[in-house]
């Protein structure tokens, strides 16, 4: 047992917390702040007739103000016997110093109603990790919130927070200058298209079920549903089909403004690409280009399309 | 005036614009006074893109969207809420949801996607009763 883990028996094992009061009781002035700012307009809220006539016998309050009225406010500190204040503290020192909210689960037993004073105690249900997560490596830690107005529980809730270290910002984000270029993703699915592109071939994903062909790549043909793609190489000619004059915002590796074409291949395909060597006013649907492969290094060859000599007009 | 509702009913799509207004106003009415709800420079040395909505306002929201359909009578008895990508202030959140789950005693499970530019802000489901 890690001692996270062990720190999380102790704080679940001494159970749930003793109940903190509301400031306030259920008010209209707080509802009517709430409803105005999220833009709820139920009358139940806010008209007495309504309320009545929904079967409320009286004006309530929105159901997901729960956790509003126990909410520690502006100069609030955790009490002492806090579970997941403890538990966060205990994160924090083990290097998990971030924290996000991934689930608030809600249930509501009835509708409040004005006048009513809720309290609310905490338990932590479990804490779970450490898993990789996107923003780092962290701990899924799950509370349990219950609101009573005397002995009757009126609602409880189900939270999990992701209390993570957070990840290295990847090198190449922190390098890019203009000089740089984006990389593209190369995956099991579409790695046959870049070893082409760095030997002068165009590959285009064929099904090895139905011979469809298709780009950009996927693991399974949308025709027959065969995982067996195979390529073949392409004469790389096509026309334009569609096309945009990029301007703004600025890429890296690129001088604004450049064009970026939709190019349908002679074997029925479209692909991507930028379209070099003619100036974007000139560009036309129906052009007819040819692709050019540009080393850019060891690792990466791209694809670009130019106007195709003796094409016509 | 409650609705009939079956299975597979979708919501009309709804747009709510975070403004920073709206993401100010509806951390405090939450009563959630985290900086990164209302102050841009501190959200950003955070490494914030800007000051985003908070958790209890996207539950707000979310119920919001199912009872503006399904009329002042239906009753929430739970909100379910996954959250994704930050609502960021200036994005559209668009909420989208469709009628899931029906049980005999007129409780409906509604699913809810709330969608920003950066992709899923919220998923969830919200539980409603709908009287007979």
């Amino acid at each position: 047992m890690t001692r996270v883990e062990e720190e999380a028996a102790r704080i679940a094992a001494a159970g749930e917390s003793a109940p903190r009061l509301a400031r306030d009781p259920v008010n209209l002035p707080m509802v009517l702040n709430w409803v105005e700012a999220i833009g709820d307009a139920n009358p139940v809220y806010t008209d007495p007739e309504a309320a009545e006539k929904a079967g409320h016998g009286g004006l309530v309050a929105p159901p997901a103000m729960i956790q509003v009225w126990t909410m520690g406010g502006l100069h609030g500190q955790r009490s002492s016997d806090d579970p997941l204040g403890a538990m966060m503290a205990v994160l924090d020192e083990a290097g998990y110093t971030s924290v996000v909210a991934t689930n608030s689960d809600q249930t509501y037993h009835r509708y409040l109603r004005q006048g009513e004073h809720v309290a609310v105690t905490t338990r932590l249900d479990d804490v779970v990790g450490p898993k990789r997560t996107a923003l780092g490596e962290g701990w899924f830690v799950t509370t349990r919130n219950t609101w009573y107005v005397g002995d009757e529980v009126v609602a409880e809730m189900r939270f999990r927070v992701l209390k993570f270290r957070p990840a290295e910002k990847p090198a190449a984000v922190a390098e890019a200058v203009p000089a740089a270029v984006i990389r593209p993703a190369v995956n099991h699915d579409t790695e046959y298209f870049w070893q082409g592109t760095a030997l002068g071939e165009l590959r285009i994903q064929r099904c090895g079920g139905c011979g469809l062909l298709r780009h950009p790549p996927g693991p399974m043909c949308p025709e027959c549903g065969a995982t067996k793609p195979t390529h073949l190489v392409s004469d790389g000619v096509g026309e334009v089909y569609s096309y945009v004059v990029h301007h703004h915002p600025r890429v890296p590796g690129r001088a604004t403004p450049f064009v970026v074409a939709l190019v349908e291949l002679d074997e029925g395909v479209r692909m991507l690409g930028e379209l070099t060597g003619i100036a974007p006013d000139d560009v036309r649907v129906g052009l007819p280009v040819e692709v050019v492969f540009t080393k850019v290094d060891d690792d990466l060859t791209m694809p670009t399309w130019r106007p195709r000599a003796g094409g016509g007009s | 005036m409650t609705r009939t509702l079956n299975l597979g009913d979708s919501l009309p799509e709804v747009h709510v614009e975070a403004t920073p207004t709206f993401v100010i106003s509806s951390a405090i009415a939450t009563r959630d006074f985290q900086d990164v709800h209302h102050d841009r420079d501190l959200a950003v040395a955070r490494g914030s893109k800007d000051i985003f909505v908070n958790i209890l306002t996207t539950t707000g929201l979310v119920q919001r969207y199912v009872t503006d359909w399904a009329g002042p009578e239906a009753l929430v008895r739970a909100v379910d809420i996954r959250l994704g990508a930050p609502c960021y202030a200036h994005d559209t959140l668009k909420f989208f949801g469709q009628v899931v789950e029906r049980f005999d005693d007129g409780v409906y499970v509604v699913e809810v996607v709330g969608r920003t530019p950066q992709g899923d802000h919220v998923v969830g489901t919200v539980r409603i009763e709908v009287p007979a």
